[in-house]
Order: C-alpha cells, then sequence, then structure tokens
C-alpha cells in the first residue's frame, strides 16, 4: 500500500521551547493510527503540522503524493500562498477537541458551508450530501438546530459530519472526546470506529487506550517531542518496550 | 450553647414520633414600610416636574407647537439626519479598513492606522471640523499624482470642499477613529477556534471574514456601534459653527429673530429624542438578527 502521510525529520518550536525534535512517520493508505503520550509531548502540534495550522521549522510533510504548505520547482521549493494551503486543506478534514462549530450557523449550513464555497459545489447537492451525512452520524433530526442547543457529544458528532463533507483522503482527529461528559464519549466513538471499519485513513490524538486497542492498526507513542515506540496495538500496548511508554501505560490503564 | 451539651433528647424524641404540621398555618409576607416611604416621596417629585413643564407659561408650549414641523425645522431636519448617515456609513466603511490594517501582520499598515487612530481621537472634532472648513486657506489646489513628482489631475480645494461635504468628511474621519477600535474589539472578540475551524475547512479568505468572523463579531461590536451612531447624531450639532443649515443651527438662528429661546431649544430636543428613539428601536431589531444561535 502506499503512504497516505509521509513525515520525515519534522522539527518545531515554539520560542526556545521544541515541541517537536525529529518526527518520522508514515501512515499507508487505510490505516488507522492512533497517537498516544503524555501532555505536552507534541502529539497535537504534530496532528496540526499536517493540516499546516502549524508551519514546521524544518523537514517536510506530504499527503498522498503532495507535499504539505510547498510546491515543489526543479530544485527549489516554493511557499505556497494562502489561497493554495486552503485547498490543500480541503482534502484533509480534521476535528477538533473544543468541536469549533459555528454557533450562529444552523447544523446543516455549518456542514454545507465549506463544500458550496471551497469546492464550489452546487447548493442543492451540498444539501442532500449533509443531510445523508446527519444520518450517517445518527442526527437527521438535527438539521436545523443551533451548535448550543446540542449536547457535547451531538456537537463532536456535527463537526465530524462536517469534516467528512469535503470528502477527504484523510481524517485527523485531534483528542476529539477530551471535551465531553464520561457517558457521551461512547457516541463518538462509535462514529469514528464506523469510519475507521470502512476504510477511511486517520490519524486520531486520544487518551482513550480502550479504544486504541480495539481500532488502531498502529500505536504511535510520543513523549517529549520524539516518537518513542511505534507498533502494533498487541506490541505497544500490551508489551511495550520503552520505559517511558511503560510509566505512561501504567498511568493511564 | 455548650459544645459538650447532651443530645436534646425531646426534641428527638418529638421528631421520631410525630413531625410539626406547617400546612395550615398563614404565612405573613415581610413588610417594606420604607420602600412605600420612598415611593411616595418620589411620587410628588415626579408630579412637581411634570406639573411644572406643562403650567409654566415659560415653556410656551404654543409657540413649540407653532415651529415643530414648520418647514424650515423639517428641512434642518433632514439635513441633520443626512449628515448622521453619510458620517456613519464612511466612518465605519473608513473604520473596517482601519481595524483590519490594525489587525494585520504588516508593521507598516499596523503603524499607519495605529498613528491615525491616534491622531483622529486627539484633535477635538469642533477644531478638526473648522480645519476642513479652512482647507482652501491650506491648500488651494488638489493634486493627484506621484508624491513630491508630477501630479497627473488637479483640483481647486474651494470648489471641491463645500461646507456640506467638509462637515461629512470632518465627521466621518472623526468616527472612523472610534469605529476602527470598535469593529477591532469585536473581531478580537471571536474565538480564535472559530477561524481554524474555517481554515482547516478550506473556505477562502474572504469568505471566512464575511461568513463566520463578521457575524459573530457584530455581536459585540452592535451595542457599542449604536452608541457611536445616536452619539454622531447629536454630535452633528456642532456643525453649526460651520453655518451648515442643521436642526440646532436652524433653532439658533429663529430664536436669534423671535427671542424665544427656550420653547425652540425644545423644539430641537423632542426631534433629537425621536430620532434617538427610532436608531434604539432600529438597534433592538439588528440586535436580534445577529443572535441567531446563541443562548444569551
Amino acid at each position: 500500500m502506499t503512504a497516505m502521510v509521509d513525515i520525515r525529520s519534522v522539527h518545531k518550536s515554539f520560542g526556545s521551547l521544541e515541541v517537536l525534535r525529529g518526527i518520522d512517520l508514515e501512515v499507508r493508505s487505510g490505516e488507522v493510527a492512533v497517537v498516544l503520550g503524555p501532555s505536552g509531548s507534541g502529539k497535537s502540534t504534530l496532528l496540526r503540522a499536517i493540516n499546516h495550522l502549524e508551519k514546521v521549522d524544518s523537514g517536510w510533510i506530504s499527503v498522498a503524493g503532495s507535499l504539505v504548505g510547498y510546491r515543489r520547482q526543479g530544485d527549489r521549493l516554493y511557499e505556497l500562498r494562502e489561497r493554495e494551503i486552503l485547498k490543500q486543506r480541503t482534502r484533509i478534514g480534521f476535528v477538533f477537541q473544543n468541536f469549533n462549530l459555528f454557533p450562529h450557523l444552523t447544523v446543516l449550513e455549518n456542514i454545507v458551508e465549506a463544500p458550496v464555497s471551497a469546492l464550489r459545489r452546487p447548493r442543492k447537492e451540498a444539501v442532500r450530501a449533509a443531510e445523508a451525512l446527519l444520518a450517517r452520524v445518527g442526527l437527521a433530526d438535527k438539521a436545523a438546530a443551533y451548535p448550543r442547543q446540542l449536547s457535547g457529544g451531538q456537537q463532536q458528532r456535527v463537526a465530524i459530519a462536517r469534516a467528512l463533507a469535503l470528502e477527504p483522503e484523510l481524517l485527523l482527529f485531534d483528542e476529539p472526546t477530551s471535551a465531553l461528559d464520561p457517558e457521551l464519549v461512547g457516541e463518538v466513538l462509535d462514529v469514528i470506529k464506523d469510519l475507521a471499519h470502512q476504510g477511511t485513513t486517520m490519524i486520531v490524538v486520544t487518551h482513550e487506550i480502550g479504544f486504541a486497542r480495539e481500532v488502531a492498526d498502529t500505536v504511535v507513542f510520543m513523549d517529549d517531542g520524539r516518537i518513542v515506540e511505534r507498533g502494533a496495538p498487541a506490541e505497544v500496548l500490551d508489551a511495550p518496550r520503552h520505559e517511558r511508554t511503560k510509566a505512561f501505560l501504567s498511568k493511564v490503564l | 450553647m455548650s459544645l459538650t451539651s447532651d443530645p436534646p433528647v425531646g426534641k428527638a424524641a418529638a421528631n421520631g414520633a410525630e413531625r410539626e404540621d406547617y400546612s395550615a398555618l398563614k404565612v405573613v409576607p415581610v413588610r417594606h414600610p420604607w420602600r412605600w416611604a420612598a415611593v411616595v416621596v418620589t411620587a410628588v417629585l415626579v408630579a412637581q416636574f411634570a406639573h411644572g413643564l406643562i403650567t409654566n407659561p415659560g415653556w410656551e408650549w404654543d409657540v413649540f407647537a407653532d415651529f415643530f414641523t414648520t418647514r424650515t425645522i423639517l428641512k434642518a431636519v433632514w439635513i441633520t439626519i443626512q449628515l448622521t448617515f453619510y458620517g456613519t456609513a464612511l466612518g465605519f466603511a473608513l473604520g473596517i479598513v482601519l481595524a483590519f490594517m490594525r489587525l494585520s501582520r504588516s508593521p507598516f499598515l499596523k503603524s499607519v492606522a495605529f498613528t491615525y487612530i491616534w491622531a483622529f481621537r486627539s484633535i477635538p472634532l469642533i477644531v478638526q471640523l473648522l480645519f476642513w472648513f479652512n482647507l482652501t486657506y491650506l491648500y488651494k489646489r488638489l493634486d493627484f499624482g506621484i508624491p513630491f513628482g508630477p501630479g497627473f489631475f488637479s483640483f481647486d480645494t474651494a470648489g471641491l470642499v463645500g461646507a456640506m461635504s467638509a462637515a461629512v468628511l470632518g465627521l466621518a474621519l472623526h468616527q472612523a477613529a472610534y469605529a476602527a477600535e470598535i469593529v477591532r474589539g469585536g473581531v478580537l472578540a471571536v474565538d480564535g477556534g472559530q477561524l481554524e475551524a474555517a481554515a482547516a475547512l478550506g473556505i477562502p479568505r474572504l469568505r471566512q471574514l464575511r461568513r463566520i468572523v463578521l457575524p459573530q463579531a457584530m455581536r459585540s461590536i452592535l451595542p457599542n456601534a449604536a452608541n457611536e451612531v445616536i452619539s454622531l447624531f447629536k454630535g452633528t450639532s456642532i456643525v453649526s459653527v460651520m453655518a451648515i443649515g442643521e436642526l440646532f443651527y436652524q433653532v439658533q438662528v429663529i430664536y436669534g429673530r423671535n427671542g424665544r429661546v427656550v420653547p425652540l431649544l425644545m423644539v430641537a430636543t423632542v426631534w433629537y429624542i425621536i430620532l434617538t428613539t427610532v436608531l434604539s428601536i432600529a438597534q433592538y431589531y439588528v440586535e436580534r438578527h445577529f443572535s441567531r444561535g446563541a443562548t444569551r
């Protein structure tokens, strides 16, 4: 299988704080990679770099064969204009920890907005697709509701539908259940599992070890800006080789 | 009470045996005698004020009625409305540009906008208006061309800046400085996650502003903007120094002629009150429109 995401020696600093210290990672098409690690380990920064929400200092990232944020011409890399970056992002879905739904738009308008304005889809077609997506996340009856009228779990499911509306080749989840009440976590994870079983390529940053064990093809453990260990869930979660992985798992399990 | 006292045997026994039943008793609400006293005193004062307003012949309500809807006054009200409208429209248009200049990443654009706002907030409106009125004295001609180089076309300032346009220009430039800060405040009040989500969805930049940021910023812009429009509306009375026939100037002209100062000031006052009320009502409906999806 081909690499959907290819990350090579990526470094990123915020001021004097180096949050990514040489990340190498490959995610194949159809693979589900779950990234674990203590807070401050750089997981979210890495995820945001894949979408170019964060610009890396050195190294490069490619998604589906094209460099993120740059265009190669001969032996030079040209930085992309904002418009071109926005276009690249339509191929990558991103789901935020805090949902970030647009509160002044209805659920349906939230989902329809990007296909219409970024992909120039006809509105009617986008509405039909949005209704199908809402049915898929179990919220067909909430199309006319405003985000604040929904529970956290419902909001996150809408956010997933919104990301899916662009028919992305890759889905990125940044701690999708961390802002939810415990009894609402399951409904969101079920939607993500469903997508995973349908062969969607995704990278999920999470603290849900059970979810990682059940859904992940690969578990990546990060600490202090580096990938410490990666492998099948059975290897990394049940027989961790590295001390730091063991220490982390003993705390969260 | 002592801390080492024995448990209250009697009460405990009563609790266990039978609980008191309060449901048959009548509830007597707390009385507030001083509140009633305050109400009476205030009512007397209000009545006295109303009495003075109606019965005092000095107010000359008949003169008020004569002038309230005369042609001259209505025309002056119309000019006041025009000054407010153009001042607001141009002021906010420039204000929005300045706000986004201050929010931009270019240090040059930022400092130009900052300096503009600093300058126009520092100069009293009346002084600025007199400057514009006397523009002809400073610059005889306006040339459009390369700075310090040749000009492409030029105007005589005398023909360009009439009294009315000088007034509109002055009000708008003054208003722009305040509008810029109000718009900037509104944009900053929008959660950063909103822009991030819009960017992650690949929504084009202008569309992000128009569809995602501004509608949410409007919630905090509107109350302040309404304040500004109302204060500009009343501030148009300053333009009377430029001998423009707006409401306050016209009233002054009339009472200068007939000596009926108080009733004519009341004519202007009541018009200002009526139009401010209209603006406040408009504000209510515009705010309601932009509060879709909000919980408060």
